[in-house]
């Protein structure tokens, strides 16, 4: 089967008056269908750029890039509008891109409810907590059925016991909606909790360093942060970045 | 802190003494200033007195030669407030929309904002004549190109991250506009236009000065330059009585607004 998306020795660089700085080199992988694949390196090392290409808001300076299927994208932060409800910021994806039938509202609504958001369908952003807005931000970019999600490190800006719970709901999520997801993210905890496959980035200009394919099919983060294979992975990614 | 309703007792309290303060130091200012004034501690020639004031504003009222004066003022920083906060704000879009159209033009508006308007005055009068018209095109000068420039300023400072989703929803310009731009800035163009009802006011006194046969800022003039300082002091408190009127309907309607709206802040 085909994969969804494939970069091929992609390479970005940024032109500035100062010159050109090089961001991205050689970079190549796919994503498979139902698959959760992470992409791990350090603060500024070009992991956005990545996504910013997949989302065409940049080109790229060499290679190629296939994309088979429709992309969704969540956000660090909600995003959610505070001038909205809830169950209008749901339906707001829908509304920009046309697509807000009576049909596609069902799905949206449907989604809402079945991950517990149904009472909360008329209150606004500022009195929900920061987990709870994470969610909503997620069933709207749901709702416009994306097949594979690009999320640029949802997880980041909530405090630590959100985002443990928060990590386990939206892995249930994805995985009982048949997603697959391309994730960003600086956090090796983070990154083994949910993935299927990890592909660590070296410092700028970010190459691939190593490809690590995790054997935790369908095991939710909670449950594998008690696993012991999850700290002898910690240990070898921890061990791979510290060589920068 | 026992209970919530010692709390709600305490806050009461409190309201209840700075308001009574207020209502003090009003009523203090004015008898100080009459007293001052009758035992001729200070000159009644040259700071009048309250009294002065009221029996002139009575004499005012009684032939209604004051309402017209109140009347043309009024409608010109009306007009003037509403004609600048829009016009600005219409502009400072199409500077949004346009990089090209605002990276040319960025000198000339600091330019024209740091000209002290007072100086254009004089044109405009020329131009547009000393009836309303010119005094409107005064006043307007004095709000429009700082209701452009801080209008820019908060579209430029539009979360980045909402813009961006918008363009990942393959949003148009018009789209982001009207969904982000200016919904999320509504509070603060309220606000723009709550302090342009201190300029136009500061505009129309101006124009009026400058050249005029009625309004507010006429009698001040003529007030002060027949040495009749009661008439000055009547046209000044006048003119704080309306501007604050303006000021606080703007914010009520601000507030009714926000909260209708449910905005954050």
């Amino acid at each position: 089967m085909d994969s969804l998306i494939k970069l091929d020795n992609v390479n970005k660089s940024f032109f500035s008056s100062l010159g050109e700085t090089k961001v991205l080199k050689n970079i190549s992988f796919d994503v498979n269908n139902e698959e959760i694949v992470c992409i791990l390196g350090p603060s500024g090392c070009g992991k956005s750029t990545i996504l910013n290409i997949l989302s065409s808001l940049e080109d790229i300076t060499k290679g190629e890039i296939k994309i088979n299927c429709k992309l969704g994208y969540m956000f660090q932060k909600d995003n959610l509008l505070s001038w909205k409800n809830v169950k209008d910021n749901i339906l707001f994806g829908l509304k920009i891109t046309k697509k807000n039938t009576l049909d596609n509202q069902r799905y949206a609504l449907s989604l809402a409810n079945k991950y517990g958001l149904n009472d909360f369908l008329n209150y606004y952003p500022k009195s929900l907590s920061g987990g709870m807005k994470q969610r909503v931000s997620l069933i709207r970019t749901l709702s416009l059925k994306p097949d594979l999600l690009l999320l640029d490190e949802p997880f980041s800006a909530l405090d630590a016991q959100t985002r443990l719970s928060l990590q386990d709901d939206i892995y249930t999520i994805i995985k009982e909606e048949k997603k697959s997801v391309l994730m960003i993210t600086h956090d090796i905890y983070e990154s083994i909790s949910i993935s299927d496959r990890i592909i660590v980035l070296s410092n700028r200009p970010s190459q691939i360093k190593k490809e690590i394919r995790l054997p935790f099919k369908n095991i939710k983060p909670n449950q594998r942060r008690k696993m012991e294979e999850f700290h002898q992975f910690y240990k070898e990614i921890f061990d791979l970045l510290a060589n920068e | 802190m026992k209970s919530l309703q010692e709390y709600k007792d305490k806050k009461k309290k409190e309201k209840i003494v700075i308001l009574s303060l207020q209502i003090l130091l009003f009523i203090s200012f004015f008898l100080i200033w009459e007293l001052l004034s009758r035992f001729n501690i200070i000159n009644s020639f040259l700071f009048s007195s309250p009294s002065k004031v009221i029996s002139l504003f009575y004499s005012y009222l009684v032939d209604q030669s004051i309402f017209p004066h109140i009347k043309t003022s009024t409608i010109e920083a009306l007009l003037s407030l509403i004609i600048s906060s829009f016009s600005g704000i219409i502009i400072a879009t199409i500077l949004y929309m346009s990089k090209y159209v605002k990276r040319i033009i960025d000198p000339y508006l600091t330019i024209l904002n740091a000209i002290p308007k007072s100086a254009l005055g004089i044109i405009f009068i020329i131009w547009f004549g000393t009836s309303l018209k010119g005094i409107i095109a005064v006043s307007i000068s004095f709000s429009i190109i700082i209701t452009i420039i801080s209008t820019l300023n908060y579209f430029n400072n539009v979360d980045e991250d909402l813009i961006k989703m918008m363009k990942i929803l393959g949003a148009n310009k018009i789209q982001i506009l009207f969904k982000i731009v200016y919904p999320s800035n509504l509070n603060n163009l309220l606000s723009i236009i709550k302090v342009n009802v201190g300029l136009s006011w500061v505009g129309v006194i101006v124009g009026e000065f400058i050249a005029s046969r009625n309004g507010i800022g006429y009698l001040i003039l003529y007030g002060g330059q027949v040495f009749k300082m009661d008439l000055v002091m009547m046209g000044i408190i006048f003119l704080s009585l309306i501007a604050l009127l303006m000021y606080e309907t703007i914010n009520l309607l601000q507030l009714i607004i926000i909260k209708r709206l449910n905005y954050e802040n």
